[in-house]
């Protein structure tokens, strides 16, 4: 609260208005670190929007693959000489190039969705466990408890028998198994900070409950939940190559970034190391810039750092 | 602390060998270690019925007929066998067999070894079909004895290969935990049971008093190693000097490294495409729909023309090439050349994609219909990856096909269904056409047992009727016969699109050298030293 | 005290008995175990003998009071695939997988904490900015691929680690523990540390983050101001403070590392209960996942009870409810 009401020292406040966003974009933009994170995060995410414009081809359509394209070193033109592979391409003569870019996609849309929904479900009945209490808070933590002792791939394979296979259930399974980890974070810090004088203040001026956990306690919990989601979006792209390793993953025909990487895995021993380690980097390259970001953005929105 | 010390000595000594690769074969003394890939869940005989079970029970036990590397039958503890009437078998047994015990081997064990197979508690897979059609067994001498059957009944022996002979006395109450401690697991085969560490490794001695031909190697530690690439890299870096299933990905890699050899032989395993026949003609196949993804009002797959479209329409020689590594045979029936009833001159299926385009207009689908292809991705050898390149193989002929492939566990429940429109699996076989006849073409019927497998319902009175003839014909030249041209009936009607067959192969240092088997059977009496290379 | 601990225990009761509900359900939707266990040439009359044999003939509901029957005495059944106890196959597993676990939680600690203290008290140095950079390559790239580059690296390529397996083993208290022997220890260690990747990087992160919220704490500052030495300051002030979710993450990540080994016991052919999970949930071995989650849960319900007890010797604030 008393966040917004201060004025940053050194602004320059004579025509412009002081608000919490423009605040917010200043400070953020003090490190060059995270701006070059978020630079080559929007490269990368414009490249996974765009892809089916700008890949030289589409990955996910049988008819343009062929075999006898298989397992090509990067640089490598195709069997009819109309186009250069310049990633190689994988076992079943994709372009690595346009599979990366594909991949990107839906390994986006898999981690960012099953994090951001499996950190808003576990968050709120974290906050909630700890400040209702009682039974609500032994209900909601057994929960977790029965929550965290599945396996991620038997959750995966129920998901698999009961909805079938496809990108949606995969970010279902996802967030199944990683809500639990955020009810359970938040509400560790949440115990803590609900017994802290300014919650005693706004439960005497009497102000509504969702008040109270939103705006309040919220923001509050919020450092050790941006570290968890930052890393949770890394880990949850990670647990779907893993399921993918596993055979549980997305559509064999539209592989991610996880499914290209473990599709090479198998390749690794005999040096054909373009099918897993190009979808690595981009793996990689997204990952850092998501966390460079995520970190600096943990700090510009920690309350307690503000001094 | 100066134990700790020897034994970091120890350590170092033994990392510095492995580092030279070669030379540590002869100072690790005759022990052999060999990483598999599927694990062994018991080693019980007649517990499961499961290649890696079968495999360490060859090693523990013996069978009364036992099979070759090439998977013909071979006498074992009988020495002779034969029909003495049309419905009676009579076996010689081998003399002077004793058990790792020391209990003689005796034609009353084997009485005791049919009893049991039927009566092994909680079995999820039983050998009690190899009893099933013996009405009476007669001891004549101590080393012969007659089996009774019901109707002539020519598969005996080959069923035979299947049973591994226990022992009366010592196995009389015997549970499958008493097998599992490696306690009870006591038999009259190459190597003694030392110590079993269900899923993780099993140690063997040999048995010097074997009647057959000793193994080579003095102990023998069998480990289970499930993950594909780190089995290669175990043999790689020397922690291993043998293992099984290869991965086709490493073939390149091993055949190139002059270090380790392999050793291959045609198994016999076909990989093939299943159809839906259950639905009727004028019926809606549940993954076949038109261009449009409206439904079709028909099942195409009911019309042969549009079957073997579908069938010409496989590069089955770029799948063995591309996907496989080689590591296949393209094929057009069930069971590989050299085995009882191969049909010899049945013609190869030829890829012709512009035939099967016209096949596909003259059947009434000139602008072909959408279809999903199912398959297991962690079943069989590259399973997804062949699913694929099928489904690009039917897309360019105008079949645009849509791949799901899924874990066996999801899998092999509705494809036992009949839920698929085209699914992908394999089978493996006793080397008689009988069995793959009866379990994957014949009609299903539960009265006759048959069609276990017949996972596309694909059902054939006149071909059932056939079938019936050649399982009572005692004459194994005119029952060869029989078999040839069921096959041949069933080839021509497309009842599944055969792929290919794999090959089995075996990786191991370079001085070792192994007799491949068809079977795929992976024992320690098959390697040995090498000879010269 | 003893009314919150027997309010627990009621409360772990019931998520155990919809935990085994959950099981029989899923399992029974995934699919047939007998159709994955049978021999392909098994015949109709075989299968009929298994699927009664596993006892599955029985509607489902009465397959879950058999069981619940047997469970009340003492008896979770016996694995489809092995025939024995599957309690006493997990427990046979149970030290290989404690042995990993353990291993890497404190690998995790002894590299992380420090690491993570030296990335928050000095931020903007070089050494904090490689730490943190370093850290995200510890979860952004699947377990599986890293452990078989482990292999490649130390196994194959150096020959300095043997590639797979549990090593030499000795028997202490009646089981089997690798840790004792020098073999068995260098058998463990690249698992141990492919395992604690990820953990590694949370923690450091976990530190990090905690060690600079609270250097601006007025209690620090007070301590400083007071004149401490800044190394009472660090380890008693600020080290107290940021140990809850430390504590926290680690606890909860001792408990995954437990459950979710899984792949690092299959790539490393570890042979530990994650193995076994794994190997069971592909053929539907629906006795042993019951157990396995059995035990599974109660670890869980265990780790959080001594979570909460911890935060609230931690940190007085924290009161427990029912007192």
């Amino acid at each position: 609260m008393s966040v917004a009401l201060r004025a940053a020292p050194g602004t320059p406040a004579k025509d412009r208005v002081e608000t919490p966003f423009r605040r917010f974009v200043s400070e953020f933009a003090e490190s060059k670190l995270a701006l070059l994170g978020l630079a080559v995060f929007v490269a990368i995410a414009l490249l996974a929007v765009l892809a089916p414009w700008i890949a030289p081809q589409n990955p996910y359509d049988l008819a343009v693959l062929d075999i006898m394209d298989g397992r090509l070193e990067p640089g490598s033109r195709n069997g009819d000489d109309t186009m250069t592979y310049w990633l190689g391409t994988d076992d079943q003569g994709r372009d690595m190039l346009s599979g990366i870019m594909y991949g990107l996609r839906i390994s986006l849309v898999v981690g960012a969705g099953s994090a951001v929904i499996a950190c808003i479900v576990g968050a709120s009945l974290g906050l909630l466990a700890a400040y209702a209490g009682g039974r609500t808070d032994s209900a909601i933590m057994r929960l977790v408890d029965l929550q965290l002792s599945f396996p991620a791939i038997l959750v995966a394979l129920m998901i698999l028998a009961f909805l079938g296979k496809s990108i949606t259930n995969v970010v279902i399974a996802i967030v199944v198994v990683e809500w639990a980890y955020y009810a359970r974070t938040v509400r560790g810090t949440a115990l803590v900070e609900r017994r802290r004088e300014y919650i005693e203040a706004a439960e005497c001026l009497a102000l509504p409950t969702h008040r109270i956990l939103f705006r309040h306690l919220l923001p509050n919990c919020l450092p050790p939940l941006i570290v968890i989601a930052t890393m949770q979006v890394a880990r949850a792209i990670a647990l779907e190559a893993t399921l993918s390793f596993l055979g549980l993953g997305v559509p064999i025909t539209e592989p991610s970034l996880g499914l290209l990487i473990s599709n090479g895995y198998e390749y690794m021993l005999s040096g054909k190391y373009w099918i897993s380690f190009y979808p690595g980097i981009a793996l990689l390259v997204t990952i850092v810039s998501i966390n460079l970001v995520g970190d600096h953005l943990r700090d510009v929105l920690n309350p307690r750092l503000k001094k | 602390m100066r134990k700790s010390i020897r034994a970091a000595t120890m350590a170092a000594t033994s990392v510095y060998a492995l580092g030279f690769g070669l030379p540590a074969l002869a100072q690790q003394g005759p022990t052999l270690n060999m990483g598999v890939g599927s694990p062994v869940t018991s080693l019980d005989p007649h517990y499961h019925q499961l290649s890696p079970n079968n495999a360490v029970s060859d090693m523990i036990f013996d069978r009364l007929v036992q099979t070759d590397a090439a998977a013909r039958n071979q006498p074992g503890l009988a020495t002779e066998w034969r029909p003495v009437g049309p419905t009676t078998w009579e076996f010689k047994l081998r003399q002077g067999v004793t058990f790792h015990n020391g209990s003689a081997f005796t034609a009353e064990d084997v009485v005791f070894t049919m009893q049991r197979l039927p009566n092994v508690p909680n079995s999820p897979s039983s050998y009690a079909a190899y009893a099933r059609p013996i009405v009476r067994m007669e001891v004549v001498d101590p080393l012969t004895i007659r089996f009774h059957t019901a109707s002539p009944y020519p598969l005996l022996p080959l069923d035979l290969t299947n049973v591994r002979i226990l022992d009366a006395q010592t196995h009389a109450n015997a549970t499958t935990e008493g097998f599992n401690s490696g306690q009870l697991a006591i038999g009259t085969g190459p190597f003694r049971v030392l110590s079993h560490r269900s899923g993780d490794r099993i140690e063997f001695e040999r048995n010097d008093n074997y009647w057959g031909e000793a193994p080579a190697f003095q102990r023998v530690n069998f480990r289970m190693i499930t993950n594909d690439a780190t089995r290669t890299a175990s043999l790689l870096s020397g922690d291993v000097d043998f293992i099984d299933q290869v991965p086709t990905t490493d073939l390149a890699r091993l055949r190139n490294d002059n270090r380790f050899a392999l050793s291959e032989t045609v198994g016999l395993r076909l990989v093939f495409l299943g159809l839906d026949h259950l639905r009727a003609a004028n019926e809606n196949s549940p993954f076949i729909t038109d261009n449009e993804g409206r439904p079709l009002g028909r099942n195409p797959l009911k019309d042969v023309r549009v079957r073997r479209a579908l069938s010409m329409a496989i590069d089955r020689q770029a799948i063995v090439d591309r996907i496989m590594e080689g590591a296949a045979t393209p094929a057009n029936q069930f069971l590989p050349r050299g085995t009882f009833s191969h049909v010899a001159d049945l013609p190869q299926i030829t890829y012709d994609p512009e035939g099967a385009r016209r096949l596909l207009a003259e059947a009434g689908y000139p602008n072909g219909f959408r279809i999903q292809l199912n398959s297991p991705n962690d079943r069989y050898i590259n399973d997804a990856r062949i699913a694929q390149a099928v489904g690009q193989m039917w897309t360019r002929i105008g079949v645009r096909t849509a791949v799901e492939a899924q874990t066996w566990a999801t899998f092999v429940g509705r494809a036992a269904r009949a839920e698929f429109s085209a699914h992908l699996i394999g089978w493996g076989s006793n080397p008689d056409g009988s069995h793959p006849m009866r379990n994957i073409i014949g009609t299903v019927s539960s009265e006759r047992g048959w069609g276990a497998s017949n996972r596309g319902r694909y059902s054939n009175p006149e071909l059932d009727a056939k079938l019936a003839a050649s399982l009572v014909e005692l004459d194994e030249a005119k029952r060869e016969q029989m078999l040839i041209e069921i096959q041949r009936m069933a080839a021509e009607d497309v009842a599944v699109i055969p792929l290919h067959i794999q090959t089995n192969i075996w990786a191991m240092r370079r001085t070792l050298q192994h007799s491949a088997r068809a079977d795929e059977l992976t024992r320690a009496q098959d390697v040995r030293p090498a000879t010269m290379r | 005290m003893s009314v919150y601990l027997l309010r627990r225990l009621i409360q772990a009761v019931g998520v155990v008995a919809a935990m085994s509900i959950i099981v029989f359900i899923g399992v029974f939707a995934i699919g047939d175990p007998v159709e994955i266990l049978i021999s392909p040439d098994a015949d109709q009359i075989e299968r009929e003998r298994a699927i009664r044999a596993l006892g599955l003939d029985l509607p489902l509901w009465q397959q879950y009071l058999v069981f619940l029957g047997k469970a009340l005495q003492g008896d979770l059944g016996r694995s489809f695939v092995f025939n024995e106890p599957a309690l006493q196959l997990i427990l046979q597993r149970m030290p290989a997988t404690l042995e990993l676990a353990i291993a890497a939680t404190v690998a995790a600690i002894l590299i992380g904490l420090p690491l993570g203290l030296y990335a928050g008290l000095r931020p903007n140095s070089l050494g904090a900015k490689t730490i943190m950079a370093g850290s995200i390559l510890g979860f952004s790239l699947p377990t599986f691929w890293v452990g078989l580059m482990l292999i490649m690296v130390f196994a194959v390529q150096l020959g300095w680690l043997p590639s797979t397996g549990r090593g030499e083993t000795v028997e202490v208290l009646g089981l089997r523990w690798s840790f004792l022997t020098l073999d068995g220890l260098a058998h463990l260690v690249m698992p141990a540390i492919n395992l604690a990747l990820f953990k590694i990087s949370l923690v450091i992160r976990l530190t990090r983050a905690g060690v600079r919220e609270t250097m601006l704490m007025d209690y620090v500052k007070f301590a400083r101001a007071k004149g401490l030495t800044p190394f009472r300051v660090t380890f008693v002030h600020v080290f107290k403070n940021i140990l809850i979710p430390v504590v926290t993450v680690t606890g909860l990540e001792f408990g995954s590392t437990i459950a979710f080994s899984v792949v690092t016991e299959s790539i490393f052919a570890w042979p530990g209960m994650g193995k076994l999970i794994i190997d069971s949930i592909n053929v539907l071995d629906r006795p042993v996942i019951v157990a396995y989650l059995m035990i599974i849960v109660l670890m869980f319900i265990t780790i959080n009870l001594v979570v909460d007890l911890t935060y609230s010797v931690l940190d007085p604030r924290v009161r427990l409810e029912g007192k």
